[in-house]
């Protein structure tokens, strides 16, 4: 064996044991930094792995672009139809009154909220951006309370990762990372441009995600489940999304 | 050996079968990176158009959809039925699994394009290959190359140094079109904007973005076309042959 063969050899063999370590070492940060997404898996779960862990180290602090009143779109655009369940035309019938957030999973007061106790809370209001994956969006003023009060009010348990999210459709559910839960301008939104959240925008309460595409803006929510494990919910791949094909994550 | 092009990394060979001989053409890098960014940007190209047909308008500024008045529509139906297009049918929905390809094929083009932009500075591939010389720029040199184009006879043989009119197209492709495409892409993402405003504050917005977005990719449709129109003029083997062997007569 040549003098230059060997050498080859040696680094070459050098250069792949050190991207294997390199990549175990990375993949064992991702995990502990909650880097993976729960649709990692399959012929795409590379690139959605890569996008989530990149996203979510430049975003975990970063704030949603926010607009000047001049900027509201002048109809915001109403997207599909209110549930046709008669629990949802019960409630809308009586104004929705009685509508109820409960909250549960990794919490130390489980429980639920009526509408008034969520509109008593400090209120939180942003003029930002609502974007459909399918390219069209528009500009709204959003007015809730934050989702990390309403978590503050329930005593999320210091290991949760995790906040599921169910419509009173039960076909919609979805969920976000403590990153996103905790972000002061992620909502439990019930008013829009000063007035109630109309029903066709997801009144009356709906979880408003500036960071993420409409899609992770589920309507009509009913119940918050606190959570360390995505796995236990529908197929585990996160939300209804990732089983209809979409991504989890939706910052992109 | 004289009269072929010097492509440090790769010998000229002789091949055993035939006696002809084949002289060096593309590195092994440029061939790689050459044929994972074509498959990319066709994944990207496929994946794109399945995207656009969900919402087949454009607009200009921040926000924009079916309310609002739009710069031009494409005259196609969409796959989503509340985009008034006026034609009664609707499209198969294929945005799950194009977006999920689309942002893993951008990733590998972004990697791939980083690799190549950077191995293209440091190895004189950039100075040597793609920018042209002061003599190439000329407009006698410059109306011949054109003339020579538009007689669709190319004069130079496969293993030749890239003439002045592939130089300029490869750069502003590589150096234009691309990280363009790039930006305007990342200025629809709503994580990012919450990063970098500016790169959505500089294009105009959001859907200024996206309308930039689909000129752009056009315009790379366009360039493949073209790119791949000049290699069947020139000669479709012998061009394939330097590109997947590295070699050429």
């Amino acid at each position: 064996m040549s003098d230059v063969s060997r050498r080859k050899l040696i680094t070459g063999g050098l250069t792949v044991a050190a991207g294997a370590g390199g990549l175990a070492v990375a993949a064992e940060l991702a995990q502990r930094y909650g880097l993976i997404p729960p649709d990692n898996g399959g012929l795409y779960g590379a690139g959605e792995t890569l996008t989530y862990a990149a996203q979510r180290i430049l975003t975990r602090h970063s704030m949603a672009r926010e607009f000047p009143r001049s900027e509201i779109s002048k109809a915001p655009f109403v997207n599909g139809e209110p549930p046709k369940l008669d629990a949802f035309q019960k409630l809308q019938a009586g104004g929705f009154a009685d509508w109820r957030l409960a909250i549960d999973g990794m919490v130390s007061r489980p429980g639920s909220f009526s509408m008034d106790e969520l509109k008593s809370y400090p209120t939180s209001s942003h003029i930002t951006h609502l974007a459909c994956e399918e390219g069209w969006s528009y500009i709204a003023e959003w007015t809730g309370v934050p989702l990390a009060h309403v978590l503050d009010a329930a005593g999320v348990l210091p290991n949760a990762k995790y906040v599921v999210y169910f419509s009173i459709d039960r076909d919609w559910w979805d969920s976000i990372d403590m990153a996103d839960a905790l972000h002061p301008q992620t909502l439990v939104a019930y008013g829009l441009n000063g007035g109630e959240l109309p029903v066709g925008n997801g009144g009356p309460l709906r979880m408003r995600v500036p960071r993420q595409l409409g899609y992770k803006n589920v309507k009509y929510i009913t119940r918050l489940t606190v959570t360390d494990n995505l796995k236990k919910f529908g197929k585990g791949l996160g939300s209804a999304s990732p089983e209809a094909g979409y991504a989890w994550y939706a910052g992109i | 050996m004289g009269d072929s092009v010097r492509i440090p990394g790769v010998a000229a060979n002789v091949s055993g079968e035939t006696g002809v001989r084949l002289r060096a053409r593309h590195s092994a890098l440029v061939r790689v990176t050459h044929w994972v960014t074509a498959i990319s940007f066709l994944a990207l190209l496929v994946t794109g158009a399945e995207i656009v047909i969900s919402h087949p308008r454009f607009y200009w500024g921040e926000a924009g959809n079916v309310l609002m008045t739009p710069l031009f529509k494409l005259p196609i139906p969409a796959s989503r039925a509340l985009v008034p297009t006026g034609y009664g049918y609707v499209m198969p929905d294929q945005n799950g699994w194009s977006r999920y390809l689309h942002f893993q094929s951008a990733w590998v083009v972004v990697l791939t394009g980083l690799l190549y932009v950077l191995w293209s500075l440091f190895s004189g591939h950039l100075r040597r290959d793609l920018l042209p010389s002061g003599s190439e720029l000329t407009a006698r040199s410059l109306a011949s190359t054109i003339a020579s184009h538009l007689r669709l006879k190319p004069t130079n043989d496969a293993a030749a140094p890239y003439n002045v009119l592939q130089r300029i197209t490869y750069l502003v492709v590589i150096f234009g079109l691309f990280p363009l495409v790039i930006w305007t892409g990342l200025a629809m993402s709503p994580a990012i904007m919450s990063v970098f405003p500016f790169l959505v504050s500089v294009l105009g917005g959001q859907q200024s973005a996206r309308t930039i977005h689909f000129f752009v990719s056009i315009a790379l449709a366009l360039f493949l076309v073209v790119h791949v129109v000049m290699i069947c003029v020139a000669g479709f083997k012998s061009r394939m042959r330097a590109m997947i062997t590295g070699r050429a007569k």
